[in-house]
């Protein structure tokens, strides 16, 4: 596993977020991640995971607090968004796959649209990537004629087309069957071996035990517990993640 | 033989009730059949059709320039026949590719017999025939030569017959009116067929970006743009199309820039736009409640812009969806053209309700009006059998696995 710097990537800092209907989903929650480091989100539903994540790459706005990406700051008023964006990727748990598009146009579009890359050299790009994904044979099929599993890749690979610096992941294995959940670990993990930094809300303990620097407890609103997946799993230091522990264990 | 047997007295006589409503019903269709056979062919006097068949078809264009219209009708003809072919040597990826598929070689036959025969069946001088002999033999011409070499072009030929057809309408319009050095045809003068495929064309062109903005406007987060595009909406499908036709002939004048609507025609096509808008705009908009929100997320989350993601990502499902509810929007518009005769326009049926008011065909409305809707359902069938294609093409699920 490659060793993470120190230099901040993500800086969350008090961040706080009211949803239009007035509920209070992130209540200060503050999180550093850095460079090449792989940091995994878990805690109970609702507890605010997708909505933090979620405001990295300006998805969903927040009122108090400052995050900063890579340097950027994001302002409240969801300045600097497209520089943002640029930077990140995000994979969903839904895939979000463009189903009119076939899979190399899937890949394609954005680099070409976004950055105006020629049309030639992405799609060389592109079939590169899809072969390391395992799914260099599908370029052609359109995701509806797709698996879970190799939907869920072609996703990744979408993502990386656009050359991240930081890959976020929403629940990427939540809606998979289950013998589909290993290929895609694969694939993440095989990521987190570059100096890509990568953020996964995720239920897998052993991914969570195996890849990430990094293991985080959200509950309600808040960063509860933050540690080296070897203390997280054994030894936590709040009451709450051993509550959480024992129910997922 | 045996088999056939068999399978009419399956599906026609099962049981004895069944036998006895089948004997009927056969009775009676046939019954009709022939007393409308029998009809049109002794009783009926097509004259009144043969007689009238220019002013039908154009109205009142001068005869000195109507060498204009019959270049544009060769130009379409050329047009569709490219299409026609290029569409047939680009297949989707589930077709053979055969250059006359059966569909196509049933489609080519009905075309020549009935562009061979209907000419001389109406007893059109022989110029006149042999125009639309040509005509024919130009379209079958163009589309096997368009099939058979198109494919050398790569996308260059797909991408030449998108291009040809706002062209050729750009062209149209000026054939049609003057300009460009031809001499100007007042508006007042176009009429029949004619006069009915442009205002239809131009509503039917011009509420499309008019609806989609409209049926973003009613989705969108600003309240003043939401409740005037609402207000817009639904005061426009609340009225009668009649009344604001009536209504578009006196106010239209305040409403628009000054050029734009000083013709009745003109204005009775604008009315017809913002009416046929409002009611594309809830096509469209059903179409973008079903494109799922995850779809907008992946986009904004990979860097594409608003106008992108619409572009890209959302309208082209959105409309995939509505392309139906679309389709059945602009052929209730070609027949709501229709209504243009109430405030005096020669359209197809202002320019019948002429023909019959002539002494010299009275009592021949029969005639009259059975051409008239045949015409008008060949135009609807036209677009039908175009969307029905249209869709097929776009729906990536009949797009079976490459490999
Ligand atoms: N658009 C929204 N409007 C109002 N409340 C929301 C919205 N999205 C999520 N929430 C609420 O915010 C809380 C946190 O949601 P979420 O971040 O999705 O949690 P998690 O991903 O940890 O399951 C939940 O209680 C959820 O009901
Ligand atoms: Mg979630």
């Amino acid at each position: 596993m490659s060793q993470p710097s120190t230099e901040p990537m993500i800086e969350a800092r008090a961040v706080e977020k009211w949803y239009p209907n007035g509920f209070h989903a992130l209540r200060g929650a503050d999180l550093t991640v850095n460079r090449g480091e792989v940091v995994v989100i878990m805690g109970p539903s609702g507890s605010g995971k997708s909505t933090f994540i979620r405001t990295f790459n300006a998805l969903e706005d927040f009122q108090k607090g400052q995050i900063s990406v890579d340097g950027i700051a994001l302002s409240n008023d969801l300045r600097n968004i497209d520089a943002v964006r640029r930077e990140v990727g995000m994979v969903f748990q839904q895939f979000n796959l463009f189903p009119h598009l076939s899979v190399l146009e899937n890949l394609t579009l954005a680099p070409v649209l976004v950055r105006g890359r020629p049309r030639a050299e992405v799609e060389g790009q592109a079939r590169r990537l899809l072969e390391r994904v395992g799914i260099a044979e599908q370029a052609e099929k359109f995701p509806g004629q797709l698996s879970g599993g190799q939907q869920q890749r072609v996703a990744i690979a979408r993502a990386l087309c656009m050359e991240p610096r930081i890959l976020l992941f929403d629940e990427p294995t939540s809606a998979l069957d289950p013998e589909m959940v290993r290929e895609v670990l694969e694939v993440m993990q095989a990521l987190a071996n570059e100096d890509i930094t990568m953020v996964v809300v995720t239920h897998e303990v052993k991914f969570a035990r195996h890849v990430a620097h990094r293991v985080v407890l959200m509950s309600e609103g808040v960063v509860v517990e933050e540690a080296a997946p070897e203390v997280f799993f054994t030894n936590p230091s709040h009451q709450r993640t051993r509550r959480f522990l024992d129910q997922i264990l | 033989m045996a088999a056939l047997l068999r399978r009419i007295r399956r599906e026609l006589f099962p049981t004895r009730g069944d036998a006895v409503l089948s004997v009927a019903l056969l009775g009676l269709i046939t019954l009709a059949g022939f007393g409308f056979l029998h009809w049109a062919l002794f009783q009926a006097r097509w004259l009144v059709i043969q007689a009238n068949a220019t002013l039908f078809a154009v109205g009142r264009y001068p005869i000195e320039q109507q060498w204009r219209l019959w270049l544009l009708l060769w130009l379409l003809v050329a047009a569709t026949g490219l299409s026609w072919g290029v569409l047939r040597s680009h297949p989707r990826r589930d077709r053979t590719g055969a250059l006359w598929p059966r569909n196509d070689r049933l489609a080519a036959v009905l075309l020549g017999v009935v562009g061979l025969w209907v000419p001389w069946a109406l007893g059109l001088d022989l110029s006149l025939q042999s125009r639309w002999w040509g005509l024919v033999i130009l379209l079958l011409l163009v589309r096997w030569l368009a099939g058979r070499f198109g494919r050398r072009f790569g996308s260059l030929g797909p991408r030449l017959v998108a291009l040809t057809w706002p062209v050729l309408y750009l062209l149209g319009m000026v054939l049609i009116s003057g300009g460009l050095g031809l001499v100007s045809v007042s508006p007042s003068e176009w009429g029949g067929l004619l006069l009915t495929l442009l205002e239809a064309s131009f509503a039917i062109l011009l509420c499309f970006p008019l609806g989609v903005l409209l049926a973003l406007g009613r989705r969108s987060e600003l309240p003043l743009l939401r409740w005037g595009s609402v207000l817009y909406i639904e005061f426009i499908r609340g009225a009668p199309l009649i009344t604001l036709l009536f209504l578009g002939q006196n106010i239209l004048g305040f409403l628009l820039p000054g050029g734009l609507a000083p013709e009745r025609v003109w204005r009775a096509a604008w009315v017809l736009t913002f009416f046929a808008a409002a009611y594309l705009a809830e096509a469209v908009r059903a179409g973008l409640a079903a494109v799922p929100g995850g779809q907008f997320e992946a986009a904004r989350s990979l860097g594409l812009s608003y106008p992108q993601t619409l572009a890209k990502v959302v309208l082209p499902q959105a409309m995939r969806v509505a392309l139906p509810a679309m389709v059945g929007q602009f052929i209730s518009l070609l027949q709501d053209t229709t209504l243009l005769s109430l405030i005096g326009l020669m359209e197809l049926l202002g320019t019948a309700r002429t023909v019959m008011a002539n002494p010299a065909f009275l009592g021949k409305n029969a005639e009259v009006y059975l051409t008239l809707a045949v015409l008008f359902w060949c135009c609807c069938a036209a677009l039908g059998l175009g969307s029905r294609a249209l869709e097929r093409r776009l729906d990536p699920q009949t797009v079976p696995s490459s490999t």
